[in-house]
């Protein structure tokens, strides 16, 4: 790994950017044995507006200075106006995952496109649009690498309420599976 | 080590740290983007024998906190910069009146209510000058999570045994950003709680001029005695006798000023051979410090000097930088504050220049590194 991993989650307030970018720095910090350091930035509205929140990770012991992005590994955007405004810090070779529903004019760059319908995903296959940041997270973990299915997974499951368990798990796991087969395309 | 680390926001550590110094007593009102440190001292102070108290205003608030020190309980606030600006006039009464406690200003953009989700520097000198009247200021600048906990537990130290409010001032970026941090265990920090007198309750003098810092009374304990913002004399008791006056307002400036080693702290890397000096806090200094390291890697001369401590302002460390670098470049979330600081410490003896942002975006690492290439 090189000095940083740098991830940023991109979308819309209310659809847990920050949450996913939390539960992304605990797997990597707490329960693996990663540094790393979460950001966001946001508007003052709770619903709506553009939402991002970047993660930085390093390995133990190294120190993160700058805790925003500077040349992104990996971002998600889940809806258009945060794909078109953040997506342009996303380096040579890295990843950009989109909603391929919600993110239509897909930008052109030497980075490499990941498109799957994540909120549709979430609202069809696991009954709940609230989970598309975990099918998320189980892609980014996928596509990436940088902490293990089991690490996220225990951050994930510490994270969520006992009742939603079982939801946030399929969530997951259909990141996952469907970010193990969309790997092989690229 | 695993046990014991946590993921947490710089807030959240900053009401970590409170708790562990001992704070027992909050008034606030909340302001974004410290509205976490209310949060969880009013789910926690409650649980720990302490009292939370939401105010109907900022300015009640500072005074609900001074009179909560001077029951005995050391006392915390936390607020932004509209709050902090409505804080001024109790925060003067409390240098005068001697009192101890702890102000958090988490920095958003300004004037006014300016950008309240947007990281700010802008009020450093506001917590130097914010209130009228020459008074001792002490402001600590932490930048990191774990070192938020830190340095409001020294915080809460340097208040108790000054006498004197102390500020805490840190910007949104830190304040809402997560690291993961451990929590010191009792004892792991020092934590310093103030003297008491142990005089007859007849014979005690709040301000006995025969101590730099006379010990507070707690009041409830049998010690009565008169607080006002009038100058006054040992007794606490106005008065109109001007060398009474003189002796007061130049010991609240001498306690700090004959301690100075004691309150500056500054973290220093790459200053042993720099010739490019960099002087910054809080986010910015992170930045800074990716820019020096960056630096380095080309055999720039760079190095970081990162004051915890900016108020009293670190003349010392300051001047030996001006002597050994040909430039000190002072990135700062603010149209020029610190930079005239550093210009007056280093008079003349190098190039000082400014980086200066007010857009609500942090000072980029680029931003840093364009102008230690121009002057490497």
């Amino acid at each position: 790994m090189a000095d940083r991993y740098e991830i940023r989650f991109s979308g819309s307030g209310g659809q847990g950017m920050i949450l996913a970018g939390i539960i992304m720095a605990e797997a990597a910090s707490i329960f693996g044995d990663k540094n790393a350091a979460q950001s966001q930035s946001y508007g003052p509205e709770s619903r709506g507006g553009a939402s991002r929140a970047e993660v930085i990770i390093a390995d133990a012991g190294v120190d993160i200075d700058y805790p925003k992005a500077t040349a992104i590994d990996c971002m998600l955007a889940l809806t258009q106006t945060a794909c078109t405004s953040y997506y342009s810090d996303v380096k040579k070779d890295g990843i950009l995952l989109i909603d391929e529903d919600e993110v239509t004019d897909i930008p052109e760059g030497d980075f490499k496109v990941v498109k799957y319908p994540i909120l549709r995903a979430a609202r069809e296959d696991i009954g709940k649009s609230i989970v598309g940041n975990i099918i998320s997270l189980g892609m980014i973990t996928e596509l990436t690498g940088i902490v293990s299915r089991e690490e996220m997974e225990n951050a994930v499951l510490s994270r969520v309420p006992k009742p939603f368990l079982e939801l946030n798990k399929s969530a997951l796991t259909l990141g996952f599976e469907k970010a193990s087969a969309l790997k092989k395309e690229l | 080590m695993a046990a014991k680390k946590k993921l947490m926001q710089g807030n959240e550590a900053c009401a970590e740290g409170a708790l562990y110094a001992g704070c027992k007593f909050y008034a606030g009102y909340p302001i974004t983007p410290s509205t976490e440190v209310a949060e969880i001292m009013s789910v926690e102070l409650p649980k720990r024998g302490g009292k939370f108290i939401q105010m109907e205003d900022e300015i009640a608030s500072m005074a609900a906190t001074i009179g909560g020190s001077l029951a005995g309980l050391k006392s915390l606030t936390a607020t932004s910069g509209p709050g902090f600006s409505l804080k001024q006039e109790a925060l003067g009464y409390a240098c005068l009146t001697e009192v101890p406690c702890v102000v958090i200003n988490v920095m958003r953009g300004g004037p006014s209510t300016g950008y309240p989700t947007g990281p700010s520097q802008s009020d450093i000198m506001q917590a130097k000058w914010g209130t009228h009247g020459d008074h001792p200021a002490i402001a600590l600048t932490p930048a990191y999570v774990q070192e938020i906990l830190d340095e409001t537990v020294r915080a809460f130290n340097l208040s108790e045994k000054y006498r004197t409010p102390v500020v805490v001032l840190y910007d949104e970026i830190v304040g809402h950003m997560r690291e993961p941090i451990t929590i010191p265990e009792p004892g792991d920090l020092e934590v310093i709680d103030r003297a008491k007198p142990d005089c007859d309750p007849e014979d005690y003098k709040p301000y006995d001029d025969k101590h730099l810092i006379a010990p507070l009374a707690p009041f409830g304990e049998g010690y009565r005695f008169h607080v006002t913002g009038l100058n006054h004399k040992e007794d606490g008791f106005p008065t109109n006798d001007s060398e009474m006056i003189d002796i007061n307002n130049r010991r609240i400036m001498q306690k700090i000023d004959d301690n100075i080693d004691d309150i500056c702290k500054n973290d220093e890397s790459n200053l042993e051979d720099a010739e490019i000096g960099i002087f910054a806090v809080g986010s910015t200094s992170r930045s800074a410090k990716f820019s020096v390291n960056a630096a380095r890697k080309k055999s720039i001369k760079a190095g970081l000097l990162r004051p915890l401590t900016i108020w009293p302002f670190p003349d010392k460390a300051v001047g030996e930088l001006a002597e050994k670098c040909k430039v000190i470049i002072v990135p700062e979330l603010n149209l020029g504050q610190m930079v005239n600081e550093v210009k007056r410490v280093a008079a003349g003896r190098c190039e000082v220049v400014g980086i200066h942002r007010v857009d609500g975006e942090p000072i980029k690492p680029a931003q840093i590194t364009e102008l230690i290439e121009k002057y490497s």
